[in-house]
């Protein structure tokens, strides 16, 4: 690590611990926006690393957030009565319950979708190319529909998380909220950012370029496969969970399974920022977070119009990113040699 | 669980004969989009979108005291020149490119749809009344309406005609020729951006067809897109591209599967049944193909 990165990633650092004081009015949205990369950071191992474009992690995001929410209910009261009272204050949580129910809730939550997706990844990341990214789009809205019949989670009625308890700050709420998705936030990025420096993300790379080749060459790649979706199963739970806490109300098809939002914003972040890089899925979530917040409330009601044609817009005319597009105009920060003659030769050619 | 439609042959009947008339026009959506798969390499997303659109055409109509059944003949007519329009403004820029590309950018139109059609005609499950009254079959016990028997016919006179049409005119020619090598037909003289933008434009008008029949004969929503698009998108596959007979038969197989799924498990699962067919027939064809990979170890 040198010196320009050193005070990079120790600025971040700073910036985002005093974040929520120096602007507290927008601690909801800061802890959002940490959800936001976390999901697009993890979305990029498999879609952009491994070339397995999926629009199905939203289906772990949505079991670690009925996952999470359901043990922090159930390790202290019974979770028929709780979601049929409906959020009614019957059941209250002293603050202890509160955040050891969530602690365990959030471990059961990153690992159980974990665990599912180390199963089913044998079945589905046999599937190649568009028929992997219909079937996972089928699973996301499949688990939607379901959890949207069963009666213990809230039905359609929806699930109410516990509410904070009351710890004698106002402010703890938020304050809580955005430092575990911060910290959530520097776990990612540290775990991903060793996966990026190994012999394993060479593996997903040579995944993508050529499946067969990489198969030839002697690498298991079914089984790295499972494991970089497994990865990426683990981060989205963990968000989900947390995304739980912060909404606070759990509804199967417009909050949890939510592939019309959620579950495209992810692949859009990815694909905005720069697909197959570190840096890129941060840029295009930090962009997009900021254009979505600030448009949407002039776009009020027209929202999903302008989300439609901003899709059409990012994937036909910046399928590289924005990472992509520095990349190309500046070679030479990336690494990359350049020789002059062959610069001018493109040049002409084009 | 409900397991009454064992024991009464006559729901059995019922939910067979539901069923196939349904898969009719499921098969309809699904030649479209097997015809834009084998000639552009495109996976439309919006498919479904523009079966709902097809279908406030129709309801449209209902409202205005026209009957809903002229919408057969005049949704096809706007959702011809709304797709070539569609073609002109996003498709032709994604046809030679990833696949993915293209499943994204429709996904993108998709949710357009859907919100433009909610905002113009409000998020109530509408249906277009036609009056046809019923039949009763089986001493009183099988309820079968006549706007049903209207719709699938209509779609098997759809489906002829455009068989026909692809076979003995020209511009089927040149889609089929476009279909089976885009470069050797480029060469030989055929426009194959024209040839794209027409087959774009007839798969709208299938699924416009489609639409105002499923508006006549069910109901429509601004948010059912997908399910339409997931039903084709399983027919085609299971079919296979360009076998009609197999579109055909997979689509009335997966009407009567959902009649069933709709008995057996009730209605609030009926889409989320159809979403994990998919899923698992897409494991079932992983797990085949494999197996043949294997014999080429």
């Amino acid at each position: 690590m040198n010196k320009n990165n050193l005070i990079l990633y120790s600025g971040i650092l700073i910036f985002g611990l005093v974040a929520p004081f120096l602007f507290p009015a927008f601690k909801v949205q800061l802890s959002i926006l940490c959800v936001l990369i976390v999901l697009a950071t993890t979305w990029n191992i498999q879609g952009g690393e491994m070339g397995y474009n999926s629009f199905g992690n939203i289906l772990f995001y949505g079991l670690g957030m009925y996952l999470c929410a359901s043990v922090q209910v159930g390790m202290f009261f019974p979770l028929a009565e709780w979601t049929e009272s409906g959020g009614e204050k019957t059941f209250v949580h002293t603050p202890a319950q509160f955040f050891q129910g969530m602690a365990v809730g959030l471990v059961v939550a990153a690992i159980v979708p974990t665990i599912i997706a180390g199963l089913i990844g044998y079945s589905i990341l046999g599937l190649r190319g568009h028929y992997f990214a219909i079937c996972t789009l089928g699973l996301g809205v499949a688990a939607g529909e379901i959890s949207g019949g069963i009666e213990i989670i809230g039905a359609g009625q929806g699930f109410t998380t516990p509410p904070f308890p009351d710890v004698g700050s106002l402010e703890a709420r938020g304050e809580f909220f955005y430092f575990l998705s911060f910290f959530t936030l520097i776990l990612t990025f540290i775990a991903v950012r060793s996966i990026y420096s190994t012999r394993f993300k060479l593996i997903l790379n040579a995944i993508r370029d050529n499946e067969d080749k990489a198969e030839a060459m002697g690498i298991e790649t079914m089984k790295y496969k499972i494991i970089g979706w497994m990865i990426s199963a683990f981060f989205c739970g963990l968000a989900g969970g947390i995304m739980g806490g912060l909404v606070g109300y759990i509804d199967s098809t417009d909050v949890a399974f939510d592939g019309r939002e959620m579950g495209v914003f992810m692949v859009l972040m990815a694909i905005l920022g720069g697909k197959g890089t570190l840096w890129g899925p941060i840029i295009g979530a930090t962009i997009f977070h900021i254009f979505k917040e600030g448009f949407w409330t002039f776009f009020l009601g027209w929202q999903y119009v302008a989300l439609g044609v901003l899709i059409v817009v990012i994937v036909i005319y910046f399928p590289e990113g924005i990472m992509g597009w520095l990349r190309e105009k500046y070679p030479e920060r990336f690494g990359e040699v350049v020789d002059e003659k062959d610069r001018k030769a493109q040049v002409e050619l084009k | 669980m409900d397991f009454m439609v064992f024991q009464y042959p006559m729901i059995t009947v019922q939910a067979c004969l539901d069923g196939i008339l349904l898969g009719i026009l499921f098969a309809l959506i699904a030649y479209g989009m097997a015809l834009q798969w084998g000639v552009m390499n495109i996976i439309n997303i919006a498919q479904g979108d523009l079966v709902i659109l097809g279908g406030y055409i129709a309801y449209f109509m209902y409202l205005y005291g026209i009957h809903p059944a002229w919408g057969v003949i005049v949704a096809p007519v706007i959702m011809y020149f709304l797709g070539v329009l569609i073609y002109k403004l996003v498709i032709n820029k994604v046809v030679d490119r990833d696949l993915f590309i293209s499943i994204l950018a429709t996904f993108g139109i998709s949710i357009l749809f859907m919100q433009l059609m909610n905002f113009a005609f409000g998020a109530d499950v509408v249906l277009a009344n036609s009056d046809y009254g019923t039949t009763m079959l089986f001493n009183n016990n099988v309820v079968l309406p006549n706007s049903k028997l209207f719709s699938a016919f209509i779609s098997i006179l759809f489906a002829i005609c455009l068989v026909i049409y692809m076979k003995k005119s020209k511009l089927g020619r040149a889609i089929r020729a476009t279909a089976q090598n885009a470069r050797a037909a480029k060469i030989l003289g055929v426009d194959t951006e024209k040839v794209y933008a027409a087959t774009f434009g007839i798969n709208a008008a299938l699924c416009g067809v489609a639409g105002a029949l499923i508006s006549i004969t069910f109901t429509i929503h601004p948010y059912m897109g997908l399910p339409y698009t997931i039903r084709s998108f399983m027919i085609v596959i299971v079919a296979g591209l360009g076998n009609l007979p197999g579109v055909a038969m997979s689509g009335m197989g997966l009407g009567v599967f959902e009649e069933f799924a709709d008995y057996i498990l009730g209605t609030e699962f009926r889409i989320g049944s159809v979403f994990l067919l998919l899923v698992l027939i897409l494991v079932y064809r992983r797990f085949k193909l494999s197996r043949k990979r294997e014999y080429l170890k």
